[in-house]
């Protein structure tokens, strides 16, 4: 041990620790500080970004000696006298912090360049925060806040929320609102499930398979179970409930046992607890196991022929898919033109900035208590119970804030390893994924290839389109059949086709996993139909926009699987208002024309377009409900519940603004509980852009009907109609008289009643695929314009600007449905651009966010246009629809287009490769 | 150094090195010999023709470097493309080039001003050329176990002489350029070339310079023919490779002439302006 003695926060602390300890650690762990996060733990994203004298340094590879007899100063010292420093009143008010996990790595960031430079320019902000990452894509948001809080500082101008065009329409919904737990975010007293721990907790760590295919012949234990400060060595023997986990199928092995399948690298061999983290590791390298390797199979295509290896004993084919309208044959015989041509789309990695931790302990009454930032607790619940073999309700999951999921958190990570852990020891134990384990082990983005035939009139009108899809599901289910179900409904666009023919294979390989991820399938979808409507486009001589109009559904037309669309169809506008847009920008010269750039002859600019259309909800047959409680507290506090999830979306806001429009309650006097599976009742998993619509109407309707309660009371005691009370600031206006709401609960707690409505809302009911009905309840729109930069000399491709216009039928949260857009949008740009998930052979190249680039700042336009098209549904609430996976989808089709509307040469496989592109450009040049 | 027990390695930054070891392409060592606050590392001064830069100056202290930007321009630019603030601040020069990656963007810099570099241990120091100290990806000439690199030193620039970096990334994957590249110039009066260096990386095992584009180039007036034309000396003398998952050896020669001009032109510019 070694003596540290330095000021953090303008305190003098002197503390022990070991050699080879980083900052990041003693400060979290030594000193509580835990407003530092660690992200990638490998100098990669600036999460964990301190001061140290004044210098912003990675506290996560720091070496903590070096901060001997320094100033470090961490998020939690910015603050003083209680105040917010501007950046963190900005960061609140700009909606710069959506998940939070980054935040104070930003602030942070943004403070010691505002010390360099107390007036930056967007030029000093960009290149500052360039190695910064924030995958919610608050940038545009960050960088507001950094202007805001310069000029406060500066000028002492005031920091105004944004205002927006948007707004409006209620007393709060519409109106734009704090964040509820923004100010803990930015003062770093946000707490996630790392934050969480116990004097006695151990720690544990999974072996895992680190071969794509393999059969374990042989498992020893014997030598970790005996190094000291070693609690706990369990293998799949020791799984005293079901082994398997999964989310629709189980077939996904909490841990693969002698004489057991390992089918991708990540796959569990066995896991321990131990004192420390260190001892934890090298336990895992004690444990001797041997496999009899056996084939690998890593490609769909090649997974569905005959002779292929076999992942799973029931052949490769996880579902075959299918939809059929009118007649194909048809279609195609009635067409002018049939074009054809195949889309790729790579594997791609969630890297929500939160990697995955869990914390169990067994409580007192022997119950298994488990913290994990999860988008599903209850399904977290059932799979934990089922493994243990408990009844659910002897498990109680329960959610710290999470930073990011996107769809990644939904299946099992740690939480069942912890729970057997915990039990095993009788101690807490807590499981925190290294960003590491954290790419090799959870489910991604399918990698999808599609091949998509288009009928058409030379007038443009669609007679026919069928379409082709393979999806690599990987090793496991997951949420497999569900995503690639929703790539094949999405894969003939938001389009009126006659004829239509769908057929899509989801492929069991021996890659990591695949599941949800924003977009769910119909992303994949929407590139390859947006990419093959414009290549028809050009062929029939028509405008892209004009094109896509022509064919766009609108109200009372019938999608591929016959639904009848009565409502809430704003395509067409979304298309009108972005092509307006876009014309303005360029005074209306052609948008789709090659342009190029003054004093730079190797550049050219363009626009491109696509739209897009998403679901809202789990549709397809799936029951989709959600149960909320809302209860009157003392002291006039309303209290909703439900167990779904904030992952940095917004839900908690939304939820606190539905139940203050209802009951006529101030914002502040309005508190949200969620993910809490003893305390909130479910709400469903957080997927499908679902939660605004099904879960914020779980509350309005549990909200109103409390309202309703309180008037019953008063009416009767005041002996008037019920109608006639209304609900205000807090107060009860009953004729002239205004009764604050805690009398009112008061009252009702005299007569015996619970000021509490426990609200079980259903969805409209859908149909799957192959029956009659509706197949969805509602679908958002979009149409997204996209001005591009190409280097035609090296290739590289730079988005300038875009335009996105998205029908939500109401935008209950402005400021969220900003932040969903801009950061939707920019991690679409990540997609087109810089993110590819590599694996060979079954083995994870990309196995370093270092490997993975997620969009920086540097990638991120300095004008993302948003904006909101209100086409109400009449079941949502206010009429409301998602928002959460559109804003993503038909980006990476407006590059593709905007690129070949720059130089003439089509992209046809994600991410955009500049060196491939840089040599096409050549071939052409010639 | 000496005291060290067991295997050990040196520290500055430690941005590299931390994460060799953590992730397994450094071997284990028992003890890191921490240099970063031996302050004669920590210096950028003038001494008579020439500047001496210390091997433990981070980044940041470079590119605040009022002396740095009107003498080694190539260098503040090829080092502010290094990391986000954050690396920079503790990332050093002196561990960029011990690196010895063949396009370190500070070594690639460095090379473009002919830079010298002395290596020093307990029995004494001597300069050396700094291209004479790489023996191949990530290996030195000079004994790590024994000497350290301490400074850098190069001539001072002179009128109508000018430098600059540049480099092309890919958005995927690792930060490390595809190719970069840096050049120096000397004008003559009549604004021929007098004297000419170009460094470039990866162009092979080691950090490159190209003498024969140089003596090409050397007494030549700058238009699009020459250009055209030491684009293919260059071509010739450069290896460049396809490196999995980050270029194609065909795409490195694509960029070749690209930067080549790009480069050039701006460092002939720079030096224009240098006229005092």
């Amino acid at each position: 041990m070694t003596k540290l003695t330095f000021i953090v926060n303008g305190e003098h602390k002197q503390v022990e620790i070991e050699p080879g300890e980083m900052l990041a650690e003693v400060l979290r762990k030594r000193l509580g500080l835990t407003g530092t996060k660690i992200s990638c733990d490998e100098l990669e994203c600036g999460v964990c970004t301190v001061l140290v004298d004044d210098l912003p340094v990675l506290s996560c590879n720091y070496p903590a000696i070096k901060a001997n007899g320094k100033h470090v100063t961490t998020i939690e010292g910015l603050a003083s006298d209680g105040n917010l420093h501007p950046l963190q009143e900005a960061f609140v008010k700009k909606g710069a912090t959506q998940c939070g996990f980054c935040t104070p790595g930003q602030i942070m960031t943004a403070a010691a360049l505002l010390k360099e430079h107390p007036d930056p320019t967007i030029d000093d902000i960009e290149y500052a925060l360039n190695d910064t990452l924030c995958r919610c894509g608050a940038y545009p948001a960050i960088v507001d806040a950094i202007r805001a809080a310069s000029d406060k500082i500066n000028h002492g101008t005031p920091i105004e929320y944004p205002q927006y065009e948007f707004e409006g329409g209620h007393k709060v919904i519409g109106q734009v609102v704090k964040r509820p737990e923004a100010v803990d975010k930015v003062t770093g007293a946000a707490i996630y499930t790392d934050d969480i721990s116990f004097p006695d907790m151990l720690i544990g760590a999974t072996l895992r398979a680190g071969i794509p295919h393999g059969r374990v012949t042989r498992l020893d234990t014997t030598a970790a179970e005996k190094l000291p400060g070693v609690h706990a060595v369990l293998t799949a023997a020791d799984i005293p409930g079901r082994v398997n986990h999964g989310l629709v199928i189980q077939d996904w092995p909490a841990l693969v046992g002698v004489g057991e399948k390992v089918r991708y690298v990540g796959d569990a061999i066995a896991i321990v607890a131990a004192d420390t983290e260190d001892i934890a590791r090298q336990a895992l390298d004690l444990i001797e196991v041997e496999f009899e390797q056996l084939p690998v199979v890593t490609d769909p295509v090649e997974a569905k022929l005959d002779g292929a290896p076999l992942v799973h004993q029931e052949g490769n084919l996880l579902k075959h898919i299918k939809v059929d309208k009118g007649d194909i044959a048809a279609g195609f015989e009635q067409a002018d033109v049939i074009m054809e041509d195949i889309y790729t789309m790579p594997t791609y990695e969630h890297a929500f900035m939160e990697p995955e931790c869990s914390v169990a302990r067994v409580t007192e009454d022997g119950r298994i208590e488990l913290w994990v930032g999860s988008q599903i607790p209850y399904a977290d619940r059932e799979q934990v119970a089922a493994a243990l073999d408990l009844q659910p309700q002897e498990v109680r999951v329960r959610s710290p804030l999470t930073g990011g999921g996107f769809g990644g958190k939904e299946d099992i990570a740690g939480q069942i390893h912890a729970a057997m852990l915990a039990r095993s020891t009788g101690r807490p134990v807590k499981i925190l994924y290294s960003r590491h384990e954290s790419l090799l082990v959870h489910p991604k983005r399918h990698a999808t290839r599609i091949k998509v035939t288009l009928g058409l009139k030379k007038d443009g009108r669609l007679t026919a389109a069928q379409t082709e899809l393979f999806g690599d599901t990987g090793a496991y289910a997951s949420l497999g059949t569900k995503v690639m179900g929703r790539a094949t409904t999405h894969s003939t666009g938001p389009y009126i086709v006659p004829n239509v023919k769908i057929d899509c294979y989801a492929m069991y390989t021996n890659n990591p996993p695949a599941g949800a991820f924003r977009g769910f399938g119909a992303l994949q979808a929407c590139h390859a139909i947006e990419c093959m409507m414009d290549q028809a486009a050009e062929r029939l001589g028509l405008d892209p926009v004009e094109f896509r109009r022509m064919n766009a559904l609108r109200e009372n037309s019938i999608t591929n699987t016959g639904q009848h669309l009565t409502e809430s169809v704003g395509l067409l506008e979304c298309i009108d208002r972005v092509e307006a847009e876009m014309l303005q920008s360029t005074n209306g010269a052609a948008p789709f024309a090659a342009r190029e750039v003054k004093g730079q002859p190797n550049k050219r600019r363009a626009w491109g377009f696509a739209v897009a259309f998403k679901n809202t909800g789990l549709g397809e047959g799936a029951p989709d409900k959600a149960t909320a409680e809302v209860e009157l507290l003392d002291g006039g506090i309303a209290e909703a519940r439900i167990s779904s999830a904030e992952i940095g979306q917004g839900l908690v806001t939304v939820l606190q603004m539905i139940t203050s429009q209802e009951l006529g309650l101030p914002l502040d006097q309005v508190r949200v509980l969620l993910s809490d599976t003893d305390l909130t009742p479910d709400g469903g998993p957080t997927t499908g852009s679902r939660q605004t619509y099904i879960s914020g109407n779980a509350v309005r309707h549990a909200a109103n009907s409390l309202r309703e309660q309180m008037a019953a009371t008063l009416a009767e005691k005041f002996d008037v109609p019920p109608d006639e009370i209304k609900f205000i600031e807090g107060l009860a206006q009953v004729r002239e008289e205004m009764v604050p709401v805690t009398d009112v609960v008061a009252l009702m707690k005299q007569e015996g009643k619970e000021p509490k409505v426990v609200y079980e809302y259903w969805a409209p009911k859908t149909f799957p695929l192959g029956e009659e009905g509706d197949k969805h309840f509602a679908y958002s729109f979009a149409a997204q314009a996209t001005e591009i930069e190409l280097d035609l000399d090296t290739g590289e491709v730079a988005v300038i600007r875009t335009i996105g216009a998205t029908d939500v039928g109401k935008v209950i949260n402005p400021l969220g449905f900003q932040g969903q857009v801009e950061g939707g949008t920019i991690m679409g740009i990540g997609h087109a651009l810089t993110e590819e998930f590599i694996i060979e052979d079954g083995i994870i190249f990309t196995d370093y966010l270092a490997r993975y680039r997620m969009p920086s700042i540097h990638h991120t336009p300095r004008e993302i246009k948003v904006i909101a098209v209100e086409h109400p549904t009449s079941e949502g609430p206010y009429g409301g629809k998602g928002v959460g996976e559109i804003s993503t989808m038909p980006v990476p089709p407006s590059i593709v287009n905007a690129i070949y509307n720059a130089c003439g040469i089509r992209i046809k496989t994600l991410p955009i490769d500049q060196d491939w592109l840089a040599l096409e450009l050549r071939k052409k040049a010639k | 150094m000496r005291q060290a027990r067991g295997a050990f390695a040196v520290l500055a930054g430690g941005t590299d090195l931390l994460l060799d070891i953590q992730q397994g392409r450094h071997p284990v060592v028992d003890t890191l010999v921490d240099v970063s606050n031996i302050p004669e590392l920590s210096t950028i001064e003038v001494y008579q023709d020439h500047i001496y830069l210390g091997a433990g100056v981070t980044h940041k202290q470079i590119i605040s470097s009022q002396l740095l930007l009107e003498n080694a321009q190539c260098v503040v630019e090829g080092c502010g493309l290094i990391g986000g603030p954050q690396v920079r601040n503790v990332a050093t020069i002196g561990g960029n080039v011990s690196h010895a990656l063949p396009a370190g963007d500070g070594t690639i810099s460095l090379l473009a001003l002919d830079t010298q570099v002395e290596i020093a241990s307990i029995g004494g120091r001597r300069w050396e050329p700094l291209l004479e100290i790489f023996a191949g990806p990530g290996k030195v000439t000079f004994d790590r176990q024994q000497e350290l690199v301490t400074r850098f030193r190069f001539n001072k620039r002179l009128e109508r002489e000018g430098s600059t970096f540049h480099r092309v990334m890919r958005p995927q994957g690792v930060a490390i350029a595809i190719l970069n590249m840096s050049g120096w110039v000397k004008l003559d009066d009549s604004e021929h070339l007098a004297d000419v260096r170009i460094a470039c990386g990866p162009a092979g095992p080691k950090p490159f310079r190209g003498f024969e584009t140089e003596s090409f180039l050397r007494g030549k007036c700058l238009d699009e023919t020459i250009l055209m034309e030491a684009a293919r000396v260059l071509d010739a003398e450069v290896n460049l490779r396809t490196s999995k998952h980050r270029a194609t050896k065909d795409y490195r020669h694509s960029l070749l002439p690209v930067l080549l001009k790009q480069v050039l032109l701006l460092a002939v510019s720079r030096a224009k302006e240098n006229r005092e």
